[in-house]
């Protein structure tokens, strides 16, 4: 080659100016930047486990629930004691691990679902106010923000467990009452800062009532902020879920939840690892997937970049 | 279009008194402003960084920033009514309606989450006196009012599509959407390039012609003040020091800080040496001196400028200066 190009960092090439640079950035010669790429495989197996908790009563080969005691602590099928009929294996009463992880899917992303929405509507919203109006407000809410940071989040969802008794809408409220604050406290901060850009002040001139500039002005600019918050929180959630229902704080038994099956196979880790370790591997692909995908979706709408 | 013959007073500020109330002290930023404008008049207000024009305008629009800023006395009256005592909601159908606001930055005067289109609608469906012409003609019309080409397909476009001129003209268009009798101006051309300020400006002009509308244009640049004024208020530290027709303000200012302010525009004639400055610092408006605010930096200051404030003199029709050697007439 008779012509060495050297890529130079203070002459990048200029990107082409298209929508499609916004799903597959252009690599920026001299300059490192990390997940410009589409992350397909997390988006892969997140679209798996969605499936399997949509089609759970299609997909699971058995039941969730029903024991086999005869086929108790069976391997997984391709193990020395394995059997075909049992893909994962059994645990202690003879359930078949595969139904058991696809219905489990089922609970983990309603709980992440439901808190979410809760969660982080209620955060969504005290964020916006406290932002917005300021003030006295602004001290009281967010002075309630730190109380729910320094509550041990564990063991008010015990406490929870404990006066509510045990239940999908304890978990769900329990884990609500972990995620908005931190919710609150980011939006809050974004709010603040387009309070003093003009257009919230000429929406103003133009006779906008405050509610009408919170809803219609303010909210739309924080939706990308809050997409990636939720994106982001939902293995703090699906952690917590597994958490909870380990501890026994969670949803009771027999239905199947991720958590409560490590919790069921904890005892017999040694002999029969299969039965915890199997529902922590998918707890660990679910949460690293979605952080990534989190991760990525926060540097797309980054809005330095959208000024593309 | 002929222009529109200037009337009678739309907008009467009397004795404004807007002050920062701070835990340590009180900063005095509006003190005593006094003016009015007419209708199809353009009243510039200049003065340097500080001086307290934008709060004045803010004031007016009863739109004062969060964090201790009280209109504490005066009266603004906006075709005779005293708006300073009108409940928030009367105040909510006055804005946009009966007085409206250009600020400086087009950057972030639109919501880049929305079209353009969509804002317009916004303000024009708030504002809508008449039904029957459909929003989305009467938006397209607004966007044609102020010269922006080919409005059919801008309606579509998000902000960061469009110049900071062009930005700035639809911004423009949604102030004037709902017909305002004045329209405030906080520095629209500082943030745009030299030439597309021509044209912004001449654009004003135009549709104050047509509409009648008096303009309250805040600006620190003497140049645009002799192309689009009528009359012209020098604002220093939160009072009004001279006011009158742009043409004896030029050509013969009465108050020392306008001649010092007059001498310190470069000259397109002439030999090229240094700007004449103003020395010093202005005072500070948590701790104002009693006589006259410019004495510290007056070249002509007597023991009379430290001993008291002059009073407002009237020294020609319709101009009048704040200083103890102004010749009343």
């Amino acid at each position: 080659m008779a012509v060495v190009e050297r890529p130079t960092s203070t002459d990048p090439a200029a990107p082409r100016l298209s929508l499609w640079r916004l799903v597959w950035p252009a690599r920026v010669p001299g300059r490192f930047r990390r997940t410009a790429r589409v992350p397909w495989i997390p988006i892969a197996i997140i679209s798996v486990i969605v499936v399997m908790a949509v089609f759970a009563p299609l997909l699971a080969p058995y039941s969730p629930i029903d024991q086999t005691l005869r086929d108790k602590l069976l391997p997984p099928a391709w193990m020395e004691g394995g059997s075909d009929k049992y893909f994962l294996g059994t645990d202690a009463f003879g359930r078949d691990i595969l139904s058991r992880l696809i219905y489990g899917a089922r609970v983990s992303l309603m709980v992440a679902l439901l808190a979410l929405t809760a969660g982080g509507g209620v955060g969504l919203a005290v964020g916006i106010v406290a932002g917005y109006v300021g003030g006295a407000v602004d001290s009281v809410l967010m002075r309630l923000v730190d109380a729910a940071f320094t509550f041990p989040a564990i063991l008010f969802a015990l406490l929870l467990a404990v006066t509510m008794g045990q239940g999908f809408g304890t978990l769900v409220i329990a884990i609500s009452l972990l995620l908005w604050a931190s919710f609150a406290r980011v939006i809050r901060g974004e709010v603040l800062s387009l309070r003093q850009r003009d257009f919230v002040a000429l929406a103003r001139v133009r006779g906008c009532s405050s509610l009408r500039i919170m809803l219609t002005h303010i909210l739309p600019n924080v939706l990308n902020t809050f997409m990636v918050l939720v994106t982001l929180n939902i293995g703090v959630v699906i952690i917590a879920e597994a958490t909870l229902s380990f501890l026994g704080a969670g949803i009771p038994p027999p239905t199947p939840t991720w958590g409560l099956m490590i919790s069921e196979g904890r005892g017999r880790i040694a002999d029969a690892w299969w039965v915890a370790l199997i529902p922590g591997i998918a707890i660990t692909l679910m949460v690293l997937s979605v952080n990534l995908f989190g991760d990525w979706l926060r540097d797309r709408l980054d809005p330095r970049l959208r000024q593309l | 279009m002929t222009p529109a013959p200037m009337g009678e007073t739309v907008l009467e500020v009397r004795d404004l008194h807007t002050h920062f109330f701070l835990r340590r002290g009180v900063v005095k930023a509006v003190d005593g402003v006094s003016f009015s404008i007419r209708r199809g008049e353009v009243l510039g207000l200049v003065g340097e960084s500080g001086c307290g024009k934008s709060l004045t305008a803010l004031s007016l629009m009863r739109l004062l920033p969060k964090g201790g800023a009280r209109t504490i006395k005066g009266e603004v009256r906006l075709d005779g009514e005293n708006i300073l005592e009108c409940t928030p909601a009367e105040m909510r159908e006055i804005r946009g309606r009966r007085i409206s606001m250009v600020l400086q930055d087009p950057q972030t005067s639109l919501n880049p989450v929305f079209t353009i289109g969509d804002q317009l609608r916004e303000a024009i469906v708030r504002r809508r006196r008449t039904s029957g012409v459909p929003v989305m003609e009467e938006a397209v019309a607004a966007l044609r009012r102020v010269e922006i080409a080919a409005p059919e397909q801008r309606i579509g476009q998000y902000p960061h599509q469009m110049s900071g001129g062009m930005k700035q003209r639809v911004v423009g268009a949604i102030a004037i959407s709902g017909e305002p009798g004045v329209l405030i101006a906080d520095e629209p051309t500082t943030a745009l390039d030299v030439t597309i300020q021509l044209q912004y400006l001449k654009l004003l002009k135009r549709l104050q012609a047509e509409t009648g509308m008096a303009i309250l244009f805040i600006t620190h640049d003497f140049g645009v003040v002799g192309r689009m004024c009528d009359r012209v208020a020098v604002m220093y530290a939160g009072r009004i020091v001279e006011c009158g027709p742009v043409r004896q303000i030029f050509e013969a200012p009465q108050h020392p800080y306008t001649r010092a302010l007059i001498a310190s525009v470069p000259k397109m004639t002439g030999a090229v040496g240094r700007l004449a400055t103003i020395e010093g610092q202005p005072p500070s408006l948590m701790d104002l001196p009693v006589g006259c605010r410019f004495a510290s930096r007056c070249t002509h200051v007597e023991q009379r400028c430290l001993d008291a404030y002059p009073g407002t003199v009237r020294v020609g029709e319709e101009h009048t200066a704040d200083c103890w050697k102004v010749v009343p007439s």
